[in-house]
């Protein structure tokens, strides 16, 4: 003990202090973000007292009203469209030896990962615009299957880890007592699943929700979703208004995320057992 | 018997994948064809496209044509937009590996049970809005932000540099955007990492430096790979941080493709310059591929 105090094979110059640098670099606009969205006064530098004037001010303007419901409906029904045709992806993909096209597969469900989201973007605002003039349809079903597609990576991903932890003697049980597949599936798979699928569903519901560019460029007029009315406000002189938005929407995120660290990390502890 | 399960096994499986690979095939893939094709018809007046084969617009990506009307001809600027994207790119990835791996390194060194909250701290920002941590970082660096007022405060300058709306901004904005995605394939690789090895080359009068770089950097080179490209290549497609952060003076590849559905009204332009982009990235993903291949190949 005395020696590695004395000489830690660990230790490179100058790594601690960069890695610490390194978090207070992270977080340090976040906090002074949240921290003016309480000034009393109209600057994002001067700190004039306390206040919750701007959370009223943005609570009561109607444009962020509009645009909160529309991004909850949004990522609400991405979320669940896009969790159940990964829990669906995700049965067919795993336990199983490869299969023809698995390749295809792969990387089709990946590749809102791997596709810049510009070119994704352009993409969709040229085919919706074709299908826009040749139906004549306009509402939110074009964002919802636009979100529904990048969001599935995100919600696989989860299922898929846990549905390979699983194990497959209770199934294999469960079908020789004769249950149909289905009912092995609503009694046996899921319960067993259901951490991967919650933890699926709200990092599809936090992507949905962050989501600009694809939003920017599908959305017809008048479907601003909390990110794009905040990315219209910031050309203009920014006010502690988008400040008490940003911290908002910030508090969700960060909920559901450490709600996801501790369902998965509950997940792999009762796998352990 | 076991032909006919197969069968339908094959058919089970292929239904289940169905709802995922429409959605997708539908609203991710089969569009990318359709901006192939747009990049071979003529650019319409109001937008749009008219229905009439025309390799201009790629010429126009690079290539300067000269209109009579001058305004319209800027493919110099479109060299200047390449190569900014690459530059900025590059040194984005630069300065998150330089930040990255001690970060990365730090975590990896903890006692077991400390790591989880480490890697969480990073991850959090990363799953917050990519829109309000880029406005995070507008504000600190604006010139009546916290930086410059702060310098102002102590003396140090009397007028406000200018760093929004700058390359420097820019960088700024998609590191620190992006970081944690250079510390999350490095910690991954390193978390596997056996420190005796680093223990027997210090008994062999290694220094730290080159115990760090002959003996820990080879092992988690694949985790620098992988964190560089996953850095790389976002930036390059960058839209929403050059547009906060360079304000429409500095523009990226993602703004310039984005003008030409605006104001540009040239569609085709705008889907040959998509296309572009995704070539590039493609190109580094290969190069990806293949640099982790040939690790594997050689760690066996």
């Amino acid at each position: 003990m005395a020696k590695s105090r004395a000489f830690d094979v660990r230790r490179q110059t100058g790594f601690v202090p960069l890695a610490l640098l390194c978090f207070a670099v992270l977080y340090l606009p976040i906090i002074l973000l949240v921290v003016y969205s309480f000034n009393a006064g109209q600057s994002i530098a001067i700190w004039e007292g306390f206040s919750w004037q701007w959370y009223v001010k943005a609570w009561q303007n109607e444009k962020v009203q509009d645009a909160t419901i529309l991004s909850l409906i949004i990522a609400a029904s991405a979320s669940v469209i896009a969790t159940s045709a990964a829990v669906m992806a995700a049965l067919a993909t795993t336990r199983t030896r490869g299969f023809r096209g698995y390749t295809f597969v792969f990387a089709l469900i990946n590749q809102p990962l791997m596709i810049p989201e510009i070119v994704t973007a352009v993409a969709l605002l040229i085919f919706f615009a074709m299908i826009k003039v040749a139906t004549g349809y306009t509402g939110l079903m074009y964002l919802i299957i636009a979100h529904s597609a990048f969001c599935i990576p995100f919600a696989y991903m989860p299922i898929r880890a846990r549905l390979q932890g699983m194990d497959l003697n209770l199934e294999q049980a469960g079908a020789d007592l004769y249950g149909t597949p289905w009912r092995v599936f609503r009694r046996v798979t899921l319960p067993q699943l259901w951490p991967g699928v919650l933890a699926g569903s709200m990092l599809a519901f936090v992507i949905s929700l962050d989501d600009v560019v694809i939003t920017e460029f599908v959305k017809s007029a008048g479907q601003d979703t909390l990110p794009t009315y905040m990315l219209g406000q910031m050309r203009r002189v920014v006010t502690p208004e988008v400040n008490a938005i940003s911290t908002a929407l910030l508090a969700i995120s960060v909920a559901l995320v450490i709600a996801f660290y501790l369902l998965s990390k509950s997940g792999t502890q009762t796998n352990r057992e | 018997m076991a032909q006919a399960s197969d069968t339908q096994a094959t058919r089970r499986r292929w239904l289940l994948l169905s709802p995922a690979l429409l959605i997708l095939l539908f609203a991710a893939s089969g569009p990318l064809l359709i901006v192939v094709i747009y990049s071979f018809l003529t650019p319409g007046d109001y937008g749009g496209v008219v229905w009439k084969f025309s390799t201009d617009a790629w010429f126009n990506v690079v290539v300067e044509r000269d209109f009579f009307d001058d305004t319209l001809s800027f493919s110099d600027a479109h060299l200047s937009i390449f190569w900014r994207s690459v530059k900025l790119s590059l040194m984005t990835t630069l300065v998150a590996f330089i930040v990255g791996f001690p970060t990365a390194y730090f975590i990896a060194t903890r006692p077991k049970d400390k790591r989880d909250i480490w890697m969480l701290l990073i991850m959090i920002p990363f799953w917050t809005n990519l829109l309000i941590r880029t406005f995070a970082v507008m504000e600190i660096i604006r010139n009546e932000g916290v930086v410059n007022s702060l310098l102002i405060g102590l003396g140090i300058i009397d007028q406000p540099i200018q760093m929004l709306f700058t390359e420097f901004a820019i960088t700024l904005g998609m590191f620190y955007v992006y970081l944690p995605l250079m510390v999350l394939p490095i910690y991954a690789a390193m978390e596997r990492f056996d420190f005796s090895l680093v223990e027997a080359a210090y008994d062999l009068y290694a220094s730290r430096w080159r115990v760090l770089r002959r003996v820990i950097f080879p092992i988690v080179k694949p985790g620098v790979i992988a964190g560089s490209i996953l850095v790389f290549v976002p930036s390059l497609g960058a839209y929403v941080t050059p547009r906060v952060l360079g304000g429409g003076k500095q523009l990226m590849l993602g703004n310039l493709i984005e003008l030409q559905f605006g104001q540009g009204r040239n569609w085709p332009l705008g889907a040959a310059l998509s296309i572009t982009l995704l070539a590039i990235v493609m190109v580094a993903l290969i190069v990806y591929v293949r640099a982790a291949g040939r690790e594997e190949m050689s760690h066996g």
